[in-house]
């Protein structure tokens, strides 16, 4: 376990042409550069933080041999990176899906923004109702008279 | 009016982010991803038996009573760690379906011959392709599955006596106790 985490840091100081190391047959190169772009997309769920391209771990290598089934298959990019979300979930894919979980982490402050400014604004509100209105001078005069009376 | 009640509130909001915020930065391990079948059919398979090539197993053979399904190998050296506790585990009476992963058939053979084999049998996945619809990207993992087929749990790395006392046998013991 150690050595192929060493194994995916020493690999990602190598040279990017070096990365890929096993060559694979397509029938084209278009499915070729597909199989690539994918495998770029990807992580490698042994190693944290290292790509399916880069990681020389055994997971990675049977991952590349899968992407290339899939392509091989016909299966579009859009299902070679459902497959492999169905079974390695949010981690294997450096582009999250939009879920309640991603929701909640990337719309959660924002909410919260807006709960603050909702309680801000409801306090300044509060604040202007209970300040004094215009006073009524015939009204104050009147009670002032009265109190005026009973105490004489 | 601002009552006092109503003061409480950020408070609540305050604690409860904190302790949320706390729980999910505070992972056991990194390394540890979480599964993507629990509570799912244990994915459809048809592989040879590693004993006898001329049989094929598939997923009906998980049928019938709550298994661990373990994911091995000769070159994982923390399988040999836990291969003992896996064969006490075997003789209480809770079946043991191992899968061999991207293995050499004689190299495994021996190895059984040489540890013992505890196991209700094997599944030969030269391959890996089994493990990568379960998930798998080491090993040694240790699923459990119920007797419908439905994977339960998922356990990554050794199954050390304790992982066997306070996660998979409180959960093997649950899945029975609802059958019964």
């Amino acid at each position: 376990m150690r050595n192929v985490t060493y194994g995916c840091i020493f690999l990602l100081f190598m040279p990017v042409g070096m990365a890929s190391i096993d060559a694979h047959d397509f029938p084209d190169d278009d499915m070729q550069l597909r199989h690539q772009a994918l495998i770029a997309e990807l992580r490698c769920p042994q190693c944290l933080n290292t790509n399916l391209a880069g990681s020389d771990a055994m997971i990675a290598r049977d991952l590349r041999r899968e992407v290339r089934r899939l392509l091989l298959d016909g299966k579009s990019d859009e299902e070679v990176l459902s497959f492999m979300y169905d079974r390695y979930g949010d981690f294997v894919l450096y582009t999250p899906r939009i879920h309640i979980g991603t929701i909640l982490l990337w719309f959660g402050p924002l909410l919260f923004f807006l709960a603050a400014l909702a309680v801000f604004v409801g306090i300044i509100k509060n604040r202007r109702e209970s300040t004094p209105k215009e006073v009524d001078r015939e009204e104050l005069a009147a009670i002032l008279n009265a109190h005026a009376k009973e105490l004489d | 009016m601002i009552t006092n009640k109503s003061l409480i509130i950020p408070l609540v909001l305050f604690s409860s982010l904190a302790v949320l915020l706390w729980r999910s930065f505070s992972l056991e391990d990194p390394s540890l991803l979480p599964s993507q079948l629990l509570d799912k059919p244990f994915p459809e398979f048809n592989l040879e038996d590693l004993h006898s090539s001329t049989r094929i197993r598939n997923a009906d053979d998980l049928l019938g009573d709550v298994s661990l399904v373990n994911v091995w190998a000769t070159w994982c050296v923390n399988c040999l760690i836990e291969h003992p506790v896996l064969t006490r585990i075997a003789q209480g009476g809770v079946g043991i379906v191992g899968i061999n992963y991207n293995d050499d058939l004689k190299k495994a053979l021996v190895w059984l011959d040489q540890y013992g084999d505890p196991y209700t049998f094997h599944i030969r996945d030269n391959k890996g392709t089994l493990a990568i619809d379960l998930g798998v990207y080491g090993a040694p993992e240790t699923f459990i599955v119920d007797e419908s087929g439905t994977v339960r749990y998922r356990h990554i790395g050794v199954v050390t006596e304790e992982v066997w006392m306070e996660k998979l046998l409180p959960v093997i013991n649950l899945l029975r106790g609802n059958s019964a």
